[in-house]
């Protein structure tokens, strides 16, 4: 099979709409057809990735979790837009797992890299 | 008039809308929730409306998003009770969609 590479860019937050969801679904799958994954997350979707989500009283699944199942699809390669975390008050000690702080333009450079773009 | 506010104030204007939309009482829901993260960037155009406004924000959500340990001074967390206890006591209620 040939292999490209996909990059998914997450802009929402999580729970409020479904493309957060619908865009780990995604990742999982093309990640089982080894492809070469990435993600971007940007904007709103950083909070994606902010820990210590519970759950329990919105009655949905929480994601924290299911990022930690990403390193065993040997989907490595997170990238968060600097300029969206310090907006929202964050930096990389407040998200669930290990990424890489890039700024927007080395996030463009990365996308710009890729075979296919997905857009969430 | 009791502001709804559930989308999140880095995405969408609901917030501005809001503020400059009369006074009252602003709830924050779902992604609303955002805005009273300490250290964003909404959080001091909540302060500067805190005299004009109440600013209440339902637990759940804020659990839900890991803003637990977040949320900025003068902000009424309530829960699900709460909620319909803030739309039965303002006289009105506008959901900022």
């Amino acid at each position: 099979m040939t292999t490209k590479k996909f990059m998914f860019v997450n802009r929402k937050a999580p729970y409020g709409t479904i493309y957060a969801w619908e865009a780990l679904e995604v990742v999982l799958i093309a990640a089982a057809f080894e492809q070469d994954v990435s993600i971007a997350f940007l904007d709103d979707g950083v909070f994606q990735l902010k820990k210590g989500h519970q759950t329990k009283d919105i009655g949905v699944k929480a994601f924290e979790k299911t990022w930690g199942a990403l390193e065993d699809y040997d989907v490595t390669k997170l990238y968060v837009a600097q300029e969206s975390l310090a907006e929202r008050g964050l930096t990389a000690d407040d998200l669930a797992i290990p990424v890489e702080v890039l700024s927007r333009a080395d996030i463009g450079k990365k996308m710009e890299e890729q075979d296919v773009l997905l857009s969430f | 008039m009791l502001h709804i506010i559930n989308k999140s104030p880095y995405d969408r204007p609901a917030l501005d809308s809001a503020l400059q939309t009369g006074e009252g009482g602003i709830l924050f829901t779902e992604d609303g929730v955002y805005a009273i993260a300490k250290g964003g960037a909404a959080e001091a155009k909540i302060k500067a409306a805190q005299g004009k406004f109440k600013f209440y924000a339902l637990g759940a959500d804020i659990d839900a998003r890991g803003l637990s340990d977040r949320v900025m001074e003068g902000i009424s967390v309530v829960d699900y009770g709460g909620f319909v206890d803030l739309v039965a006591e303002y006289k009105t209620n506008q959901s900022w969609l």
